[in-house]
């Protein structure tokens, strides 16, 4: 029998699976396939900052490491992508573990100002280190992942990819989250000093979903840097982080599903304001205060509020 | 490398390490009183600045009088940030301070790119631009400006927590904000104080700095974490700790970009804020304190 967990899952994949014959190509394409990728840096920021009560202000710059590791390795050094991938997460997920160790003993506001740091001098070294990474005017010729003789080059067969990685993070992070770590994780979340005496290794558990999410951040960059073929500093900055943040608060801490609704918001938000373009600062700002200020649990939870007001109290809303 | 040389990287950092202790105490004023972190210290610097602009040439205003009208707008606008973000919040757990503040950091910065654009300003000098000679190291009087001001506004800090009754009921809210409460200090008015004092300092920072460096509407961002940064190696203290942590970054980003590289010139105050972080969370002249990590 499959839970209602798993069923809601496979419409959820379902419904990925038949949007390209919705949208029968075209522009929008395009933009869903920033959404796949957006909803894995979502997720991976979820799960640091709402499992484990851990915030990061740096993952823009762990998603420009997978990017750039995979686009040099691959377009200079003339490794096969698949085999760029992997490494880049490795080596992604290694430094983020070792760094994780001394960032991740620092609270709250303290945290957020070292993986600010961290974030910036990553973003910094993208911009200096000309001739590794071509500097601020970028680094094209990146080629196209493919498998045998299919080449994800078109925007329907870079949608069908990323959403397969995408597909695969979310139900890893659903298990995750409902297994023996994610209860842990949410105990060091709501009492680290509590989740210690209860057996659960605090400082090791952090340190792990740091690097696990910096991993799945270096993914979302390796498969960017082969879609897009072509990365620049700018993709990586602090704004990006910022970004970040805003999906997953917009969707909800702790919410997996608000993690593809925050990214999806955010990534088409700005396709609908063609006209404003410079000025989407400034719905990112006013959105995160608007949202903490009168919505901290997200429009998802939000929503399964709403709907447990208005049905009778056997249903249970959301899969939140 | 010469002694004239290293002299001029010591006596342009010391400036520029000046501006970085003011928004440094800027950011422990506020921590002292409320324990928020204000991620958007930076942009009242940037308003001092642009504010300052627009004085001068929309309102005409000789130089004067157009620095109070800015440090006034600049502190009203600090005021007001508090009112709408901070006392409202209903949840202030740590991550959501965080995310408001930088939230209304990026706020501000995008309202103030919609009425000042993307261009890079300038505003004059206090006092003209013939350089100082001083042993073979050359200074601009504005310098001097920075560094006298700097001097008087921690004077006047000093002068203000240590004898005046508010002063005295501020750092009471540092010790102990419930302690503060029970003998009568009306700790959310303390609280709004400490967001005056900081915008307004931070205003001023973002003035004198102006006609040397030019401003923008996102200079609040890197100046901001700088000033952080001074106030991590200070220790988070709102005197004189904090002053020599802004000096010493100051010195030390100014040799590093002379003698190492430009380019990584931003890198240099975040290694050093990690690095402390790391090393020495409780400030480079702290006793050991167990509430950063």
């Amino acid at each position: 029998m499959l839970s209602r967990e798993r069923l809601g899952f496979l419409c959820f994949a379902l419904l990925i699976a038949l949007g390209p014959l919705v949208f029968k190509g075209g522009y929008l394409m395009n933009v869903l396939v920033y959404v796949g990728i957006n909803t894995m840096l979502a997720i991976a920021l979820n799960l640091l900052l709402g499992y484990a009560g851990q915030i990061s202000l740096g993952h823009a710059g762990f998603f420009g490491m997978g990017a750039y590791l995979s686009g040099i390795l691959t377009a200079t050094y003339g490794w096969n992508p698949w085999l760029a991938m992997p490494f880049a997460a490795a080596v992604v997920g290694c430094l983020a573990g070792l760094i994780g160790f001394p960032v991740l003993k620092l609270k709250g506001h303290y945290l957020a100002m070292a993986t600010l740091g961290l974030g910036i001098i990553i973003y910094i070294v993208f911009n200096e280190t000309v001739q590794l990474t071509g500097g601020p005017s970028g680094f094209s010729g990146i080629p196209n992942l493919s498998i045998a003789s299919l080449t994800f080059d078109s925007d329907v067969k870079s949608y069908y990819l990323v959403w397969s990685f995408a597909l695969a993070v979310m139900l890893f992070s659903l298990n995750l989250a409902s297994s023996r770590v994610g209860r842990a994780l949410r105990a060091v979340h709501d009492s680290e000093v509590a989740a210690r005496v209860m057996g659960v290794n605090a400082r090791l558990l952090k340190v792990q979903i740091f690097a696990l999410s910096a991993v799945i951040c270096s993914l979302a960059g390796s498969l960017y840097a082969h879609t897009v073929t072509f990365v620049s500093p700018a993709s990586f900055g602090f704004n990006f982080s910022i970004e970040l943040l805003t999906m997953v608060v917009i969707g909800g801490l702790g919410s997996i599903y608000g993690s593809f609704l925050g990214a999806a918001l955010l990534t088409l938000l700005p396709e609908f304001l063609r006209g404003a373009n410079d000025y989407d600062i400034i719905i990112y700002g006013s959105l995160l205060m608007v949202m903490v200020m009168f919505m901290p649990g997200g429009v998802v939870r939000c929503i399964a509020d709403l709907y447990r007001k208005l049905a009778k109290p056997k249903h249970e809303g959301g899969h939140a | 490398m010469q002694f004239d040389q290293i002299l001029q990287y010591v006596l342009s950092g010391l400036s520029t390490g000046a501006i970085y202790a003011l928004i440094g105490i800027g950011f422990s004023i506020i921590y002292n009183a409320t324990g928020i972190i204000n991620f958007a210290q930076g942009e009242f610097v940037m308003l001092g600045g642009l504010l300052t602009l627009s004085f001068l040439d929309l309102f005409k205003l000789p130089l004067w009088a157009a620095i109070p009208c800015a440090v006034a707008v600049s502190t009203v606008a600090g005021l007001v940030f508090e009112r709408l973000a901070i006392r409202p919040l209903r949840q202030p757990t740590p991550i959501n301070l965080v995310i408001i503040t930088i939230g209304g950091s990026i706020l501000i910065r995008g309202l103030a790119m919609l009425v000042w654009g993307k261009d890079t300003h300038s505003i004059p000098s206090f006092s003209g631009d013939i350089p100082i000679i001083i042993g073979g190291a050359t200074i601009l009087p504005q310098h001097l400006w920075i560094l006298a001001i700097t001097l008087v506004i921690i004077i006047v800090n000093k002068f203000y927590f240590y004898y005046t009754i508010s002063g005295k009921a501020m750092r009471a809210c540092s010790y102990n904000r419930r302690a503060a409460s029970l003998v009568g200090i009306d700790v959310r008015r303390m609280v709004l104080f400490s967001f005056i004092i900081s915008s307004a300092m931070g205003a001023v920072a973002g003035i004198i700095v102006a006609p040397l460096t030019m401003t923008a509407y996102d200079v609040g961002v890197m100046l901001g974490l700088k000033g952080f940064c001074a106030a991590i190696i200070g220790g988070m203290s709102s005197g004189i700790s904090t002053v020599i942590g802004g000096l010493i970054l100051g010195v030390l980003e100014s040799l590093g970009a002379g003698l190492i590289s430009s380019g990584y010139k931003d890198a240099i105050a975040f290694i050093i804020l990690l690095l402390i972080l790391f090393i020495r969370p409780q400030g480079l002249f702290g006793k050991a304190d167990s509430e950063r990590v």
